[in-house]
């Protein structure tokens, strides 16, 4: 049995969006933090680091789940995809993110982050959902831009798109 | 980093378990999903000297169907929601875990954290009180068995020992031809239920009530279900259903907060249980 002492050190080792990293965490260091001040991830935002605004969210074993709300050395062997991993490596946006641009579904950015993440496993998991499933998921998140319409928009697109399969196929709209 | 210091212990079975809160006792937190109890860690509302991380316990978060239903403690409630067995054979569950949270945290929180959470708003303990399951609980000492409809105490406050693990739920089948049904109104989808009602149905042949069930969340200091007797053998219809909710809001004494007074709860016991209460007639079968 695992029993990490307080007040120390330890060594977290994961995958994040395919590579394998390696850092240390107290036990009371959240999984924020192990990502923006030790892996210097920092597309991965803090907002309320209390689980409501959904601002750090990111994928944890292929499922969206809040970063503020758990330990770094709880996920010590988890498979991570954060915002950083959603791009090609040369740059290029994805279906995703090329969605939000087009439907202006960004305003001050900060909460977009956790947003793409949510969205990105909730269309894994529900390929084709109804504007209310979105609005549901949506709930999740809290964006004071209010620019809720954009970003629900962009999501059906989104959806719509990787659909067709269209994503590589096709230049993006102006 | 926000949680006070603490040790972090990751037993990986059941007695490892158990050996740990015998140690710590109330020194100790469990943690499932973390969901609740993370916000509270990082808001320093707790301050355990051990965090026991109970998700990798081997076969904690098994889900078994038979004349009852037992689910384990670190069932996940997407999971739960995803398993369609489960859903089939737990109707008000399925109706009620949807308000859980929101997607991001049914992803990881928990059935058996939300139980031991104990917040009087919560869904889960709601349906399990409603439903008359019950909690398993064990310890070095042994193994125990609680009805929902005593193990909740307080606000946060249960029957639990400190050095005890709520290692399962145990829900009833639904009787026979059972309808049932659950809403609750929130300031916004996902968050803290102002008020939720469940009910649980069964009709006679000529339409009279044969059983009732009918639990309030977020009403007192913990999932309430009422006193239903007077109504048994009534016809169930519209006007019934408004007699058990306008019934059952004056027999409570609800909460006064920042969300909502006394009197909008005790307002929406009568609207909103009406409405569940008929919707949980007409689904019976």
């Amino acid at each position: 049995m695992l029993r990490l002492k307080p007040g120390t050190r330890h060594s977290v080792s994961l995958t994040v969006n395919g590579k394998s990293c390696t850092g240390t965490a107290e036990p009371r260091t959240l999984l924020t933090d192990f990502l923006r001040h030790e892996l210097k991830l920092f597309g991965t935002h803090v907002g309320c680091e209390h689980g409501v605004c959904g601002a750090c969210t990111v994928m944890v074993d292929g499922r969206a789940v809040r970063s503020c709300m758990q330990l770094a050395v709880e996920c010590d062997g988890a498979d991570m995809r954060t915002v950083e991993g959603l791009a090609a490596a040369d740059g290029t946006l994805n279906v995703l993110q090329r969605a939000f641009h087009r439907h202006h579904a960004l305003q001050c950015g900060f909460c977009t982050p956790g947003i793409l993440m949510s969205v990105t496993h909730f269309l894994a998991a529900n390929p084709g959902p109804t504007e209310d499933e979105v609005k549901d998921m949506l709930s999740g998140h809290i964006c004071r831009c209010t620019g809720y319409y954009p970003i629900v928009a962009a999501i059906l697109d989104a959806a719509a798109e990787l659909r067709a399969g269209q994503s590589a196929a096709v230049a993006p709209r102006v | 980093m926000k949680p006070v210091a603490f040790e972090y212990c990751r037993p990986e079975t059941v007695a490892e378990a158990l050996a740990l809160l015998e140690e710590f006792g109330s020194e100790a937190t469990v943690l499932a999903g973390g969901m609740s109890l993370g916000a509270m860690l990082n808001m320093r509302l707790v301050r355990p000297t051990a965090v026991l991380d109970i998700k990798r316990v081997a076969g904690l978060d098994a889900v078994t169907i038979n004349g009852e239903v037992w689910t384990g403690a670190t069932l996940r409630q997407a999971a739960a929601l995803d398993n369609a067995a489960l859903m089939a054979a737990l109707p008000l569950l399925a109706k009620a875990l949807p308000n859980v949270g929101h997607f991001q945290t049914r992803n990881r929180g928990t059935l058996g954290g939300s139980v031991a959470h104990a917040d009087p708003s919560s869904e889960i303990p709601l349906a399990l009180a409603t439903l008359g399951g019950a909690v398993e609980l064990q310890s070095k000492r042994g193994v125990r068995r609680v009805p929902a409809r005593e193990f909740f105490l307080d606000i946060l406050t249960t029957q639990r020992a400190p050095d005890e693990l709520l290692t399962a739920l145990i829900w009833p089948k639904p009787r026979k031809g059972a309808g049932c049904a659950f809403a609750e109104i929130a300031q916004r989808h996902g968050d803290f239920a102002i008020v939720a009602c469940a009910a649980e149905v069964v009709l006679k042949a000529d339409g009279s009530l044969e059983h009732l069930a009918f639990g309030l969340g977020g009403v007192e200091t913990r999932p309430l279900v009422m006193d239903v007797g007077a109504f048994l053998g009534k016809r169930a219809d519209a006007a019934l259903a408004a007699e058990i909710a306008a019934a059952s809001a004056a027999s409570v004494t609800p909460m006064s907060d920042f969300k909502a007074s006394g009197e909008y709860r005790r307002a929406l016991i009568h609207s909103l249980g009406a409405q569940v209460l008929a919707e949980a007639f007409a689904g019976t079968r």
